[in-house]
């Protein structure tokens, strides 16, 4: 009997284990106002969007109320959200209704047949609003399959009390040539140099690239690696020579999100970096010391009346083709980030520079912020200035490959190592073809 | 009880208790995990190394992926591989070794204080450790080892932008990590030898050195080849410790790029599972290779040859 009686226990025992990876929890649990509505799953991997997409259906369910929807925000990892999400994606199982998905990632998503939903019917009634520019880059032949956040405006970030101690002003400062002359100034007066370059990571130089005149960029207009183009050839020149010259170093970490780079820059230790509008999040939370001393302008330019800006990094937002309630889940996904309300909020929750142009003017733009505490109240005045200079750029299937060498090898081989950087380009090109 | 049951009862025993039944029974975890973990992906992964695998759009394209493995990048992670395992082998084969000497030895002092001295690293996890050496050899001149070199005006470096010194930090983190697993194999091997072969080697007048080169080593040959044939594999595999080191899966110029690294970044970051595959079957290749021919040296298949 006791025998018996133990075999019924083990065998329960590894039964349980079994059921324990079936048991289901409480199916409201995670998901926004109760459970009630329907119920849409989110994928994000910053935290702050997810607070946001939140307070976003918490609004559509007052506009809405009968049409509740009820959303689970699940936050992971950079590397890991991607990854699940593609796994998921080419199993045809596990995926959520949502996705946000980083802009060098995306061309994974368009490889193939896209495992993601058309949402041309969503932009159309707002698209003349929108900068074109941003939903392009979300799209494959001609079709939208991610909603933007922010332009992502590429902009330049003084520090003024190093440019006045040289005796520079910033608004003199019209063409990258004049920005090397005033680097010069800079070291000579203060031995500070005039600004970091990113040598792991892409923005410093894809910024640059993607400011020229024209409709190529890292990748040609038909999506296909472009590095030896002549113009993307210079652009390294001239970051090598910055850095032969003194005026420019490789930031310290590497790239301009280190916690080494943000510790020197917080002490002044460069005059001057360019990162896209996104960044000013960085200075407000990492960079406490220079509040204040920090005015943001619109980037030199390549030749006088040449585009002063590009739309640089971001974050596309998509439904998957597994979500049960497509429909809503693109009406849902449109309300936060193309509509009037949500370029608000994007602004007012997470400081990024919304895609709507008309809302850049409106007064609820001017309101005081963490931001207008740092960088003074008009912020937007160097945005509308730039306006109809933002330029775009291309993303494809190949772009996550440029990316991934830019960031290896490219820029430490010729701003490290000193390489010749036609001879690094070239090789590159090669290797990706 | 009536009858019935008390049958039923007595059939289920017999099923249970059944001598023919309890070996399968018994290998039947092992076997299906094999199949399941084992088997399965590895002939999944050779056939999806011969295909492009896209979603909805899968297809067979011959050798073309092994053909683009003939590439520089990839060369260069091989060589990292090689060169790390090289140098892990070197070091975590003898020290260990030394030390496991030295903790067996009756003459130590506090030897369990150090026997989990060295174990604790083992227990650390790779991420955290990652983070620590990050910090440890950063570039800034307040970086930990830079601020200690410095009274001894060593100028201080980038650690981890150089290839040599890169790969140098990699062995020290993976000394400190597996050295402790290294000891603990050795201490198994050594409390296996009999103390009366020590006891007689005494009475013929044997010095330490003569008891440690004719007892303690050919006697603990089995347990260093398994030492050496687990660290080949672990340095042809390594990943983790690169990646948490550079923080993400791409170093300066690849510096720290390995050969799972390499299979992660085209199979999953680039969403090329395909490629992925074949990185994965060459790597295979690689350390099968390395390992017959060093169990061949080792004398491991005279057995069967005679």
């Amino acid at each position: 009997m006791r025998k018996g009686l133990l075999t019924v226990l083990s065998l329960l025992l590894v039964l349980s284990v079994f059921l324990a990876g079936c048991n289901k929890k409480d199916s409201n649990a995670g998901y926004s106002n109760g459970g009630k509505g329907t119920k849409v799953e989110l994928w994000t991997f910053n935290a702050l969007h997810g607070k946001y997409y939140e307070s976003m259906a918490k609004m559509w369910n007052e506009e809405n109320p009968d049409d509740p929807i009820s959303i689970k925000v699940n936050t992971y990892p950079y590397e890991d959200l991607h990854n699940k999400l593609l796994v998921a994606l080419q199993s045809g199982k596990g995926a959520p209704d949502i996705s946000d998905i980083e802009i060098s990632k995306f061309g994974n998503f368009l490889k193939g047949e896209p495992q993601i939903l058309p949402l041309d019917d969503v932009v159309d009634p707002e698209r003349a609003n929108i900068v074109p520019s941003r939903l392009d880059i979300y799209s494959k032949d001609g079709v939208i399959y991610g909603l933007p956040f922010h332009v992502g405006a590429g902009v330049i970030y003084y520090n003024k009390e190093i440019l006045d101690k040289a005796g520079v002003n910033p608004d003199d400062i019209k063409t990258w040539d004049d920005y090397k002359k005033a680097g010069k100034v800079v070291l000579e007066k203060t031995g500070v140099p005039m600004t970091t370059l990113d040598v792991s990571d892409q923005w410093s130089f894809w910024s640059q690239v993607a400011q020229l005149e024209g409709k190529d960029d890292l990748l040609t207009v038909d999506k296909e690696p472009n590095l030896t183009d002549p113009d993307i050839v210079n652009v390294l020149k001239y970051e090598q020579d910055l850095v032969k010259e003194g005026i420019a170093i490789p930031a310290p970490g590497n790239y301009h999100h280190s916690e080494e780079y943000y510790g020197f820059m917080n002490k002044g230790g460069a005059a001057s970096v360019w990162m896209p509008m996104w960044y000013m999040g960085r200075f407000t939370d990492y960079m406490p010391d220079l509040k204040g001393k920090i005015v943001i302008k619109p980037a030199p330019a390549w030749k006088e009346g040449d585009p002063r800006s590009s739309g640089m990094g971001g974050t596309g937002t998509v439904v998957t083709n597994q979500s049960e309630h497509p429909d809503l889940a693109k009406k849902f996904l449109a309300y936060a980030k193309l509509s009037k309300e949500g370029n608000i909020q994007i602004w007012k929750q997470l400081g990024f520079d919304p895609v709507r142009t008309d809302v850049w003017d409106s007064p609820e733009l001017k309101e005081t912020n963490k931001f207008t505490e740092y960088f003074g109240p008009n912020i937007f005045d160097t945005l509308l200035e730039v306006k109809d200079e933002i330029e775009g750029v291309n993303i494809g299937e190949k772009t996550p490959d440029v990316s991934n060498a830019i960031k290896t090898t490219v820029l430490f081989r010729t701003l490290v190592d000193m390489e010749d950087p036609e001879k690094v380009l070239k090789e590159t090109q090669e290797q990706l073809k | 009880m009536d009858d019935q049951v008390q049958a039923k009862k007595k059939r289920k025993n017999n099923l249970l208790y059944s001598q023919k039944a309890a070996p399968y029974f018994f290998v039947l975890p092992f076997i299906l995990s094999f199949v399941l973990f084992f088997a399965y992906p590895v002939v999944t992964t050779f056939i999806m190394s011969f295909q492009e695998v896209l979603p909805g759009k899968t297809s067979f394209i011959g050798l073309a992926n092994y053909q683009e493995l003939w590439n520089p990048t990839f060369l260069k992670a091989i060589r990292n591989s090689s060169v790390y395992t090289f140098f892990t082998l070197l070091i975590l084969i003898p020290l260990p070794l030394v030390l496991a000497v030295f903790l067996n030895s009756k003459l130590m002092f506090a030897k369990n204080v150090f026997r989990s001295a060295t174990f604790v690293p083992a227990l650390t996890s790779v991420v955290v450790a990652g983070i620590i050496f990050r910090l440890i050899f950063g570039g800034q001149e307040e970086a930990l080892l830079n601020s200690m070199l410095a009274p001894f005006g060593i100028e201080p470096r980038a650690w981890l932008n150089n290839a040599s010194t890169s790969m140098f930090v990699l062995v020290v983190l993976a000394t400190w990590k597996w050295m402790g697993i290294n000891i603990l194999y050795f201490l198994a091997g050594l409390q296996n030898i009999p103390k009366e072969l020590y006891e007689s080697a005494e009475v013929d007048g044997a010095s330490t050195w003569r008891k440690f080169f004719h007892i303690t080593m050919p006697l603990l040959k089995p347990i260093s080849i398994y030492v050496f044939t687990i660290s080949i594999y672990g340095g042809f595999s390594m990943f983790a410790e690169s990646y948490m080191l550079y923080g993400s899966n791409r170093s300066p110029n690849n510096i720290g790029l390995t050969i799972v690294g390499y299979l992660y970044q085209k199979g999953i970051e680039q969403n090329n599972l395909g490629f992925g595959s074949a990185v994965g079957i060459t790597l295979l290749v690689i350390t099968l290779i390395i390992t017959l021919i060093q169990l061949k040296f080792f004398g491991m298949f005279k057995k069967e040859e005679q």
